[in-house]
């Protein structure tokens, strides 16, 4: 989808470029009525600065946590959301998909 | 992620050539595969699938799973007369997410008065295209009824494969431009390509409606074939 994460993807390279952390989330696999497509990105920086979406506003607050975790220690996760999960009840994906987003950590 | 693969993807994506980032999900890495050199990569099937159908996916190849997203550039719209159509026109395929140009060397048609808020461009298509080619992600909007304007334009839009190519003008006005176009060694199957009477057949009666059966089809070539990644790369 490289229409919509344009300025994204640009600007998770300017953040990095001027020294912030930076992570990039990415959504990797989506099954039934997800609201975002694979390949759909959100960049997080250390202050919890974001841009983009993976959900459509329903689990971002929850990928943005995860990512200052991913920015603190490099390490790579991968997140799965979905109706069937607690957590992503509580996030608020109650549309009726499930989401796997990968969340990394840019480096220079 | 690597930082200067991020840079190089936007630089590829900058530039309006398509590109796949395959990444190693479970292990971590990733490269860029530029369209132009998928055909050497290790996973040539795949990314020349990904570039096909601009959707990113899954692959498991060797025991191990590959997430392949590929970057296509944003489709463009070049409307050529800047005429009442487009004033309708530009507008509503910005909003459906065309980067739109109008293109019209008759000055006192292409001003910014009449299209705010749009890239509006008073020269010759051949002036103006030879510093901005066309590309397969383009769609082109042929609407001036004026053969010394549309024409030019409308070679290069078949020449650059073009996803979408439409042309307005009545059955007649079209036998003709044809007839030029064959003069022009231009074969059957690549005139064929060209949508006219332009627009979808959904009986539009102003030029409003006529933009929006313009798009409409403009839409229906990006979407219902998805083969326009594939001509880019080849």
């Amino acid at each position: 989808m490289a229409q919509e994460s344009d300025d994204v993807l640009r600007a998770a390279q300017d953040w990095a470029t001027a020294g912030r952390g930076v992570a990039l989330a990415t959504v990797v696999e989506t099954w039934g009525s997800a609201p975002r497509p694979a390949g759909s990105h959100l960049a997080i920086d250390d202050s919890g600065n974001f841009l983009g979406s993976v959900s459509g506003g329903c689990v971002e607050g929850a990928v943005v946590e995860e990512a200052q975790q991913v920015i603190a220690d490099g390490r790579a996760r991968t997140l799965e959301f979905g109706v069937a999960d607690e957590t992503a009840w509580r996030v608020g994906l109650s549309c009726g998909g499930r989401i796997r987003v990968h969340v990394e950590r840019l480096d220079t | 992620m690597k930082l200067a693969t991020l840079a190089a993807l936007n630089a590829e994506r900058a530039a309006r050539r398509p590109a796949v980032l395959v990444s190693d999900i479970e292990g971590g890495g990733e490269r860029l595969v530029k369209a132009a050199e998928a055909g050497g990569d290790p996973l040539a099937a795949d990314v020349a699938e990904a570039l096909r159908s601009g959707r990113a996916a899954s692959v498991e190849r060797d025991g191990k799973r590959h997430f392949l997203n590929p970057h296509l550039p944003p489709p463009r719209l070049l409307a050529v007369g800047a005429v009442h159509i487009t004033q309708a026109l530009a507008p509503m395929a910005s909003i459906a997410g065309f980067d739109v140009v109008v293109l019209d060397p008759r000055t006192a048609f292409a001003t910014p008065e009449r299209f705010a808020g749009v890239r509006v461009v008073a020269e010759w298509p051949d002036e103006f295209l030879a510093r901005e080619p066309l590309d397969a992600f383009t769609a082109v909007a042929l609407v001036t009824h004026d053969p010394k304007i549309d024409d030019p334009a409308l070679e290069r839009a078949l020449r650059a494969g073009c996803f979408y190519v439409g042309a307005l003008g009545s059955r007649k006005t079209h036998a003709k431009r044809l007839e030029r176009m064959t003069a022009k060694g231009f074969d059957e199957t690549t005139l064929a390509r060209i949508r006219a009477p332009i627009g979808l057949p959904i009986g539009a009666a102003s030029p409003a409606e006529i933009a929006v059966a313009v798009l409409a089809e403009a839409v229906g070539a990006l979407r219902r074939k998805p083969d326009v990644a594939a001509a880019a790369a080849a």
